[in-house]
């Protein structure tokens, strides 16, 4: 069964497209690897599936929960470090849904906090400023929002960006567990050899759809390969779509120094 | 002299530093807070530029009822809130990033601000509306700073999560819920409703500066987000206190000398607060073992 449907999706920024005619579904409970070059879409596509972005064409289809159900961890660089808050405060806004924008967070939120942070190995933090934090202990924070936000569906915008293989460890362990649990968990990762021990589903994006399916089909040599050969950069003199014509994408050449990856 | 002639007995005596005083320690206990968000925000330069905008708006009402404080108040909100609205419209739909269309637009609220009141009125009105008259605060404009700070401060408090989720973590805000918009463009209509307010005391150029520099200058003490704000407004009203005195005791602008006693405890901040160019280079070199 499926939790999420992708359906004839389109996105993109001022009518480039990032993610481009993407068919498919994320079977309910599934854990699936997002992979790919820089720029093939694979952050765009959390963006759109978590409805902040809107679609140039096609639709997400949810099946069973809504977007608020959506549990998303953002890249490590969209947060502000310089923001005087503290890490209860970061994990706080994991009690979104609950509590909503205005209610006070309870006696009850800060057991549940503590626990969480207990969970990713950052006992007696609650007080520390974000700004003292390692990389890996706030990426760990991070994953103890989304323990606090305990959804059906996480998303996970490369939660492995420089980040030691400790930490890696211990939080592959808890994505391990969620799936364990029966949650819907789609990550956007790099190391191919982390997917292939743990995430028995992978999207392998190059802005068109690669290959989708289980790792070990769909992450071969030679779709590694031809994920690499995307074009990425824009291309201003593309032609612009026409949603009834027959066309064939990725096959634009760019003009003499116009810098594109072929 | 004794302290009680320098200190007390100017406030005491004259009833218009009162009152001037009063305004200035009730717009504190708002504009504190805002600058602390807009300085978090990096929108420094935006709240800047908001000031001008509101000098338009200004103007016109002082075209039509003269240096009234209704009308100029109005005035000056609505054209805040236009600018603040068009800017982000123009930075959404078209190339132009939000920064350059609010300078392109504070230019042109300035020039038509100032022509607007060269229209009717004379050097020393301009003088006014520019740069404030805060000893002349009455109490309609007592009121009318009242009533800023009380919807300014309700509004903080309500909006203190979402505003601080937009800052912190503006990806995930927009996962668990569209607040993001509407939570910035209240957050617009409350530095415009602040400057507002300061413009009577302090014009529509210094305004920002009760805002800015109290926060600014709290940032070198402390850490957390409360009491950043807390200690902004105290900056704030020990500056319009000691500003009102050197102005009284020296003859000299109102206005520029709270603002000057603001920068000042910027400067000192910066040199010597605990998180400052002084103590951060001079720190020994020792460290915990864990």
């Amino acid at each position: 069964m499926s939790a999420i449907v992708i359906d004839d999706l389109t996105l993109g920024y001022e009518g480039h497209p990032a993610v481009h005619h993407l068919n498919g579904s994320f079977a309910r409970g599934s854990l699936t690897a997002v992979m790919g070059p820089n720029g093939s879409g694979k952050s765009t596509l959390l963006k759109g599936i978590m409805g902040a972005l809107k679609p140039l064409g096609g639709k997400v289809v949810l099946d069973g929960f809504g977007q608020r159900d959506i549990a998303y961890l953002p890249q490590i660089a969209e947060i502000d470090r310089s923001f005087p808050a503290v890490v209860a405060d970061l994990l706080a806004l994991g009690f979104w849904k609950r509590r909503g924008a205005f209610s006070a967070i309870r006696g009850v939120d800060h057991r549940e906090m503590e626990a969480a942070l207990a969970r990713v190995g950052l006992s007696g933090f609650e007080r520390r400023t974000i700004d003292t934090l390692s990389g890996g202990q706030l990426q760990r924070a991070l994953f103890a929002r989304v323990l606090v936000q305990d959804a059906p569906v996480i998303l996970l915008d490369e939660p492995f960006a420089a980040i030691d293989e400790r930490t890696v460890a211990d939080l592959t362990d808890l994505i391990t567990h969620w799936h364990g649990e029966g949650r819907t968990v789609i990550a956007v990762l790099h190391d191919a050899e982390l997917v292939q021990a743990s995430f028995p589903q992978t999207l392998l994006l190059a802005r068109e759809p690669i290959a989708w399916g289980a790792t070990a089909t769909a992450l071969t040599a030679d779709n590694l390969r031809r994920a690499r050969q995307m074009v990425e950069a824009w291309d201003d003199q593309a032609p612009w779509h026409d949603h009834d014509s027959d066309h064939s994408h990725g096959h634009h050449h760019h003009p003499a120094g116009s810098g594109g990856a072929h | 002299m004794n302290l009680y002639d320098l200190f007390l007995a100017p406030f005491m005596q004259f009833g218009f530093m009162t009152r001037a005083l009063a305004g200035a320690v009730i717009l504190s206990l708002s504009a504190g807070p805002v600058g602390v968000f807009l300085m978090l925000r990096r929108m420094s330069l935006t709240g800047d530029a908001m000031a001008h905008a509101i000098l338009p708006g200004a103007a016109a009402g002082f075209l039509v009822s003269g240096l009234a404080i209704l009308p100029m108040t109005l005035g000056g909100f609505a054209a805040g809130l236009v600018v603040a609205v068009l800017s982000g419209l123009v930075s959404r739909f078209t190339i132009q990033r939000e920064d350059n269309s609010l300078a392109a637009f504070y230019l042109i609220s300035l020039a038509l601000g100032v022509m607007l009141v060269s229209l009717k009125g004379s050097n020393v009105d301009l003088m006014h509306v520019l740069f404030g008259t805060v000893l002349a605060l009455n109490n309609d404009a007592l009121i009318m700073i009242g009533a800023i700070v009380t919807v300014s401060l309700v509004a903080l408090a309500l909006l203190w999560r979402p505003l601080v989720a937009e800052c912190l973590d503006p990806t995930f805000l927009r996962s668990v819920s569209g607040a993001g918009q509407p939570v910035h463009l209240l957050f617009l209509a409350l530095v415009v409703i602040n400057l507002v307010g300061g413009f009577q005391a302090l014009g529509t150029l210094l305004a920002v500066g009760l805002m800015m520099l109290p926060a600014a200058a709290a940032r070198f003490w402390v850490r957390s987000l409360e009491a950043m704000c807390a200690l902004a407004i105290a900056i704030s009203v020990v500056s319009s206190y000691l500003g009102l005195l050197v102005s009284y005791h020296l003859s000299v602008a109102s206005g520029p000398a709270i603002i000057l006693v603001a920068g000042a405890i910027y400067v000192l901040s910066m040199l010597f607060g605990s998180r400052g160019l002084v103590s951060s280079n001079l720190r020994p070199r020792r460290h915990r073992v864990a």
